[in-house]
């Protein structure tokens, strides 16, 4: 098959992600109040007990609102990436999901394509909130913004393609909020979104081991490092070596031969 | 990939099952079937709910793959050469599958995308495939707008886009009211009989089958009978289709 073929496929699909974006702007407006939620009050809260000193890659002295933001562009892409793993259960539920593997397309193109639509609604919701952070005084140098787009979209496929594995072993659509308790928040608290990492070292060593390991705190590093225009080697080895985990697993679970289709039968979820 | 050529001769049958069994744990969905229907022919696939007509809708869709067995599509293995043998297959499935908030252009440019076709090509086959069905002027709605029996046959108009030479309907007609339901059936028919389209209808409502149809009765996830309904009823003494499925599964049908 021509590539031709290939890209129009993408196209469609990138196009039904933006069209059920622009039908579900509650969906949006939510994605977008809970970190403006956590940067106006939380971190103005916690502005006056937690200093953060000098770190890479931050040049000067910075206030917590700017040092959280990173953490915060990370928590749109975490709570995206989950949200489309809901959107593929439903999707499997409601029938779509077929419609989207019967096309004869290979069935990893397919996957790969949805979870980079799903991707690039999630980078102009990072970019409306940092457009509103910009507004609050969070100034990262002019070229970050460009900078952080292959940060962002590298983070955003990884953080979606632990959703895709997730939604091909998920049973129900009830069990998401199981995600919520179980990956959502444990993921994105013991990181280094809200307190950098030598500080949690200062109060447990267990949950600094924990944090270090955490695939999302180096997703929040590396968007970190780009944005104040610098690379974070580790990181990036970390996220994209993620990726290729999760992405290889998932699409073993929606693997026609022995994947979650195959075990759980047509009408069931 | 294969060398074959890229049109079907003659002889190949537009879907061919091949000795497949399925089972989901201990439970048998589909116990050794294998059946072949013939290009352009109207099969109807008679069974009651559970008889495991859609799991072997999702064998030969490529949903998922059976481990016994083999479902060849115009002579293309489903399973290794899946991207030739689905590009000839159009699937309506049973759960209707158009999203409710985009309109009927935009779900036919959604799945011609999905097949690889051109901006123009999905334009004028989604113009013209709704002419045939009476809604050309329906392009611009939302699905959500349109009754059940619209969406039905607007399912398959999309299934109709990438010009499929089998088409699979899974209990296409449930749900809808009588007239809906006659409408949709010989809609279907017709496409078969001008397009030259191999359909295989899948329903547990036995007063859809005409005395001529080709008929796979599907009971238990067995292969119960392939022929003609004709020689159904002959074998089982009685005249209605109803009676002789009757007589052969032992179950009072619809």
């Amino acid at each position: 098959m021509s590539p031709v073929v290939y890209l129009r496929c993408l196209l469609g699909i990138v196009e039904r992600e933006a069209l059920r974006f622009v039908h579900q702007r509650t969906r949006f407006l939510a994605a977008l109040v809970r970190p403006l939620v956590w940067l106006f009050i939380f971190a103005a809260g916690f502005r006056a007990i937690l200093g953060v000193s000098i770190i890479p890659p931050y040049e000067t002295y910075i206030l917590y609102e700017t040092y959280i933001t990173p953490g915060l562009l990370g928590m749109i892409l975490l709570f995206n990436g989950m949200q489309s793993s809901l959107s593929m259960v439903y999707d499997r539920e409601m029938g779509s999901m077929k419609t989207l593997l019967v096309s004869p397309l290979p069935r990893w193109y397919l996957l790969s394509s949805k979870l980079l639509a799903g991707s690039l609604v999630s980078l102009l919701q990072v970019y409306t909130f940092l457009a509103i952070a910009y507004l609050w005084e969070i100034e990262p140098p002019p070229l970050g913004y460009l900078a952080a787009v292959p940060a962002l979209l590298l983070s955003a496929v990884m953080l979606g393609a632990l959703g895709l594995l997730l939604s091909s072993v998920i049973k129900q659509l009830e069990n998401f909020a199981g995600v919520m308790n179980f990956v959502i928040f444990p993921m994105f608290f013991a990181s280094s979104a809200l307190y950098p990492l030598w500080r949690i070292n200062e109060s447990s060593a267990l949950l600094y081991h924990i944090a270090s390991w955490n695939p999302f705190t180096h997703a929040v590093e590396l968007i970190r490092y780009a944005l104040y225009l610098e690379i974070n080697g580790q990181s990036l080895a970390v996220v994209t070596g993620c990726f290729g985990v999760f992405m290889g697993l998932a699409v073993l679970g929606y693997d026609p031969g022995r994947g979650v289709m195959a075990r759980r039968g047509p009408g069931a979820s | 990939m294969s060398l074959t050529s890229d049109k079907p001769d003659a002889e190949t049958a537009a879907l061919e099952v091949d000795n497949v069994r399925y089972a989901f744990g201990d439970r048998v969905a589909v116990d050794d079937i294998g059946f072949r229907i013939a290009p352009g022919t109207f099969t109807i696939m008679l069974g009651l709910n559970g008889a495991g007509k859609t799991t072997l809708f999702s064998l030969i869709t490529r949903l998922f793959v059976a481990r016994q067995g083999r479902v060849r599509i115009f002579g293309y293995d489903v399973a290794r050469q899946s991207s030739q043998a689905l590009s000839r297959l159009g699937v309506v499935f049973q759960q209707p599958t158009l999203d409710q908030d985009l309109t009927v252009r935009q779900s036919l440019r959604y799945h011609g995308r999905l097949h690889g076709l051109s901006r123009r090509e999905i334009r004028e086959r989604s113009e013209r495939e709704l002419a045939r069905i009476g809604l050309a002027d329906r392009l611009n709605d939302r699905v959500r707008a349109l009754s059940g029996g619209q969406r039905r046959r607007i399912e398959i108009a999309r299934a109709l886009l990438h010009r499929p030479q089998l088409m699979l309907l899974d209990e296409p007609t449930v749900g809808l009211d009588v007239d809906s339901r006659t409408a949709l059936l010989s809609y279907a028919r017709k496409l078969c009989r001008e397009d030259g389209v191999a359909m295989l209808w899948a329903t547990h409502l036995i007063d859809e089958v005409d005395p001529d149809d080709p008929l796979l009765v599907l009971h238990r996830g067995r292969l119960e009978m392939d022929g003609r309904a004709r020689e159904l009823c002959r074998a089982q003494g009685t005249d209605e289709v109803a009676g002789a499925f009757q007589k052969l599964t032992g179950v009072e049908a619809g």
